[in-house]
């Protein structure tokens, strides 16, 4: 089950990262490596193996909802790369 | 003996017994960074004032009356653990301008006990890697042969220890990356229990199998700073709500009685022979301090890497969606919203994150899932299983750190899966969410360090302190110390 190049164009693409050319092939021969030393999985018996998310015996975890102070809406500002009239600014969405 | 060449808990002793001020401490600190980091490149940024700040104030408290094991001692911190107001870049060009507005808790928990931060450590980006090379302001060396890699991805924090930079460092671990460049650094280094310690500030690689943890020259240091780092903190909901034994009374319990297991599949092919024949020696140590040593089964060993490495870039896919240059950090600018997120991404982050990134993405992508994810969910279950079945049977397991010692700079850079390779003994405590002590059993003929791995039950740190600590007490490895 080896990855093409369009697949590699494709899980760019949701990955949300622009590759050159060079990086597809690049990709397209390291992905595959990795991939075929992982194939090794499918001769494992998992039937009826539950998955492990993570190891602790932990459930939802709640807490009370009670207020407590935050970021200020400056701290939340101060690393921002582009800012406007206290948002986050970013390029047009609607036409 | 030189400020640069003491333990934490000698220069604690001095600083309790009045003999060294903490400003006098980190100022040696300092102008030993000064002197010998242009060369290991341990450090991303060094916060002179704030730490000698910091010290002043320790100084304070103690004329007060206040005391403690970290009270005015200096120490590093990796650089994708959150500081408050100053710098964090994760050794990224995503996160180069970026200043937390908070400290993550096990920060705030060492500054609470008067550790002095002299400033942040080298990493690979994003802590994707396993030699400090895929760090965008360059590598860091190895203190015992500058030519070659300290480990990683908290290769900064390993080679500071090393180095005398500050006596005990803060990293993280989420495959090794405390233990192997702590192997390959001749120094202490501690992964412990999923959830002992709060991820709360951690920049996330891969939630379920992060974890912080501390560096020192010996194992009572190590101790030291997990003594403060542990513990619930309601701000991460993975944190275990269980009180904290003290381990400072666990160091001196011994071996005698202890089963030690050695897993048969660890001594395999590609190992190198004198990591695999001092790691018997230190075993062969234990038995002789009273342990009791046997060989254990962990069968499902071999699919360990497989396992961790779709794991890990899924759940990486997942944090990562965040860096998008719109909140923090690094954006390149182009018209409309997606391209801006693509074009950031493809500038902000360096080769290893693209391809973890893409791996991970394709994991989780439709039609991929069971095969990849959910069945790598499901080996992981077998894998812990296998420790369950182990530790029925012995109390700590016993295997190399690292298959190697350090190799050179460049040397596996350009072959993914080889570099990977190098996290093939530490990647199963992650998985099965198990504390691991990396401690220095020896040297190889080329003068470079071996490190030994003792994986317990969960929760079981006092008898990881207490193994490593009788250890190294009966050998000299923790005196040595790298020409620089």
């Amino acid at each position: 089950m080896g990855l093409s190049e369009k697949d590699v164009d494709h899980v760019a693409r949701l990955a949300r990262i622009e590759i050159t050319p060079e990086e597809r092939s690049l990709y397209l021969r390291q992905l595959n490596a990795v991939l075929e030393h992982a194939a090794g999985l499918a001769r494992v018996d998992v039937s009826g193996t539950p998955p492990t998310a993570h190891i602790l015996p932990l459930r939802n975890v709640w807490r009370a909802d009670e207020p407590a102070q935050g970021l200020t809406r400056e701290q939340a500002l101060a690393n921002a790369p582009d800012k406007s009239k206290g948002c986050f600014r970013v390029p047009r969405i609607l036409e | 003996m030189e400020p640069h060449e003491l333990t934490l808990t000698q220069a604690s002793g001095m600083l309790a017994s009045r003999e060294a001020s903490s400003v006098e401490l980190t100022r040696a600190a300092l102008g030993r960074v000064e002197a010998a980091d242009p060369r290991v490149r341990a450090f991303v940024t060094v916060d002179a004032e704030g730490a000698l700040a910091a010290a002043k104030d320790a100084d304070a408290r103690r004329g007060r009356g206040e005391a403690g094991p970290l009270l005015g001692v200096p120490v590093a911190i990796k650089d994708n653990l959150s500081t408050r107001g100053l710098r964090t870049t994760c050794s990224s060009r995503m996160l180069e301008p970026y200043v937390p507005p908070f400290d993550a808790t096990a920060v705030a928990r060492l500054k609470a006990a008067g550790a002095v931060v002299l400033g942040k450590t080298n990493l690979d980006e994003f802590a994707f890697g396993s030699s400090t090379e895929n760090s965008a302001f360059g590598p860091t060396h190895n203190p015992w042969d500058l030519a070659r890699v300290p480990g990683g991805s908290s290769g900064g924090s390993a080679a500071a220890v090393a180095a005398g930079f500050g006596f005990g460092a803060l990293g993280s671990d989420t495959g090794g990356s405390i233990r192997q460049p702590a192997a390959l650094c001749g120094v202490v280094g501690l992964k412990p229990t999923y959830g002992r310690v709060s991820r709360y500030g951690l920049v996330a690689f891969a939630s379920s199998l992060d974890q912080v943890g501390p560096f020192g020259r010996t194992v009572a240091d190590a101790a030291a700073l997990s003594q403060a780092i542990d513990g619930h903190d309601p701000l991460d909901s993975t944190s275990a709500p269980r009180a904290v034994p003290d381990y400072a009374a666990a160091l001196p319990r011994g071996v005698k009685g202890l089963k030690v297991g050695l897993p048969r599949e660890y001594f395999v092919s590609g190992i190198a022979p004198e990591v695999a024949a001092a790691v018997r020696t230190a075993v062969e140590s234990l038995a002789a301090m009273g342990a009791e040593v046997r060989e254990v089964g962990l069968p499902h060993t071999e699919h360990c890497l497989s396992v961790y490495y779709l794991l890990a870039t899924a759940e990486a896919s997942s944090n990562l969606a965040r860096f998008d240059g719109v909140r923090y950090g690094f954006r390149a600018p182009a018209s409309g919203v997606v391209a801006q997120a693509m074009r950031t991404r493809a500038e902000g982050f360096g080769p290893e994150v693209k391809r973890r990134i893409m791996l991970g993405t394709y994991a989780l992508s439709s039609g991929y899932y069971d095969a990849y994810y959910r069945r790598a969910q499901q080996v992981r279950t077998l894998i812990a299983r296998d420790f369950e079945a182990a530790f029925r049977e012995v109390d700590v397991v016993a295997t190399p750190t690292s298959p190697t010692t350090a190799f050179r700079l460049g040397e596996k850079a350009d072959d993914p899966l080889t570099m990977y390779l190098s996290d093939i003994f530490t990647i199963s405590a992650n998985l099965a969410g198990l504390p691991a002590l990396s401690l220095p059993c020896g040297f190889d003929a080329a003068g470079l360090p071996i490190g030994l791995q003792l994986i317990g039950r969960a929760f079981e740190e006092p008898t990881l302190f207490a193994a490593g600590h009788a250890y190294e007490s009966a050998h000299g490895w923790k005196d040595r110390r790298p020409a620089l």
